[in-house]
């Protein structure tokens, strides 16, 4: 045998694509009990064209086919459908393991024993605050203690290494400290993700983002803290703030490339934060099929060619930020080949006071408009940093 | 040395001795890509990455394989090239993606 050809970064070779995601994010219905400020698909009513259960069927037998090793299900709340245990049991039988996102609502001590007994689901609980005070302000009244009691009935029933999943925002970025605490007193582990400006996210992402000294605050705290921590790989944009490799992961878009959605309807985004017409791929109904769409649609095929830096090219940070969140910056009205809004170089700033025009939501789902509480101040995070005795 | 398998370290991880034989722990799924394969293991839910074919030739002919030396040499991988594929199985090793043969 000859010697071993170089081996090209992994990265490259993602960014041109895999003959199927890696990772799978389904939105299985856009019905939700609640009506969180910021939800990246909007979501509050049914879509009426809903795929059926033989339709999702159809889409594991596809997904087992490409060996797709898992799905993100979500929503909506995606165990409100009447045939969701139906369809978990199913992927899971095929070989397509399920992990799905849930506010709690139907995590019932019955539903924990029976999530208990499988090796091949795991479930992640929703919660955006520490504290019902600072949760609740963004994904409603009584929404901290429904994922609590969801969390406590999963720990008594055995179920081991339930997720904790949080959007960190500027009222509970102080809080990531009580959040690990909260997931080791339930056996969990912690998982925080970035704000997107994404479906009802766009509306409150101005109040809602971290600032750019809470963006080096979290940077922080996950080189300090993150070992144990998930991510999604979702801070690349913070990787710039230190040396290259210290963020754990890989820092890269995959949308397109080694990520995608699919909605309620069978439509294909490029990502989970990009449900806009500007990154539909095509539909599974109307399209051939999953995989079809996955190997074969123009915009996937786009996105797997070599992007332009833009503006980014002579920035030394480039190279470990890639430009950063191409989500972030279409919802945010950026052009996609220039910096990211929360761009830890800064350049995000003059970009946002320039002149733009945010694009019109595709599609809403929403029961009305949700109404961010206020929070007083921001929360102490410590009693003892408010009270001095 | 590039490293040619990519992983997280699974926590219990054993000591890799090559003069065993070793095969994929069974609930590992092995999928075919351009680059070489990814690998993902149901039961830590964790995925690794082989960045060749050759080392995707190795993991799935080790069960047949009285230790890992005699599995290296029949897919062609001598001399200096070894130490990178004892590295690459041994980090498989540590996130369980392989499992003594006589174990479980």
């Amino acid at each position: 045998m000859t010697s071993v050809a170089p081996v090209p970064r992994l990265i490259e070779q993602f960014e041109r694509g895999l003959d199927a995601p890696i990772c799978l994010t389904w939105e299985l219905t856009y019905a939700c009990n609640l009506a969180c400020v910021h939800c990246l698909s909007s979501s509050g009513k049914r879509d009426p064209r809903e795929l059926s259960t033989a339709e999702c069927m159809a889409i594991i037998d596809e997904l087992e086919r490409m060996q797709v090793f898992y799905v993100n299900i979500g929503g909506g709340e995606p165990t409100v459908r009447p045939d969701f245990w139906e369809l978990v049991d199913y992927a899971t039988a095929h070989h397509v393991g399920v992990k799905f996102s849930t506010n709690g609502v139907r995590i019932t001590p019955e539903v924990a024993t029976r999530l208990a007994a499988s090796d091949y689901v795991d479930v992640q609980i929703s919660l955006d605050g520490a504290t019902a005070e600072v949760n609740d302000a963004v994904r409603g009244a009584g929404s901290f203690a429904m994922a609590v009691r969801a969390l406590e009935n999963l720990a008594a029933a055995g179920f081991e290494d339930a997720k904790i999943s949080v959007v960190v925002t500027r009222h509970n970025i102080d809080q990531l400290d009580e959040f690990k605490s909260l997931a080791d007193r339930y056996g969990a582990t912690l998982r925080i993700t970035r704000l997107r400006p994404s479906g009802r996210g766009a509306d409150v992402w101005d109040e809602l983002h971290p600032t750019a000294d809470q963006q080096v605050q979290l940077y922080n705290w996950l080189v300090a803290k993150g070992e144990r921590v998930l991510t999604g790989d979702s801070f690349f944009h913070l990787s710039g703030l230190g040396a290259p490799g210290a963020l754990a992961g890989l820092n890269m878009c995959g949308a397109g490339r080694v990520v995608c959605l699919i909605d309620p309807v069978g439509d294909v985004y490029a990502c989970p934060f990009a449900i806009h017409d500007r990154f539909l791929a095509g539909n599974v109904l109307s399209d051939g099929g999953f995989d079809n769409v996955w190997k074969n649609a123009p915009l996937f095929t786009e996105l797997r060619e070599p992007q332009s830096a833009g503006a980014c090219g002579s920035c030394g940070h480039y190279d470990s930020c890639r430009g950063g969140c191409m989500a972030a910056k279409f919802f945010t009205g950026l052009p996609l080949d220039g910096p990211d809004p929360e761009c830890v170089q800064g350049y995000g700033v003059p970009a946002l006071a320039a002149d733009r025009d945010k694009p019109r939501p595709s599609g809403d789902h929403s029961r009305g408009k949700p109404v961010m509480l206020t929070l007083s101040a921001r929360p102490p995070a410590k009693p003892c940093n408010e009270s001095p005795i | 040395m590039p490293a040619l398998a990519v992983g997280e370290q699974a926590g219990a991880g054993s000591a890799f001795d090559p003069a065993l034989g070793w095969r994929l722990h069974p609930q590992v799924a092995v999928r075919p890509e351009p680059f070489g394969a990814l690998l993902y293991h149901f039961g830590t839910r964790k995925l690794s990455f082989l960045k060749n074919r050759t080392i995707l030739a190795v993991v799935e002919s080790l069960s047949e394989h009285a230790d890992v030396r005699s599995a290296l040499r029949a897919a062609g991988v001598e001399g200096p090239q070894e130490p990178s594929y004892l590295h690459a199985l041994g980090v498989l090793a540590d996130s369980n993606m392989l499992i003594q043969k006589d174990s479980q």
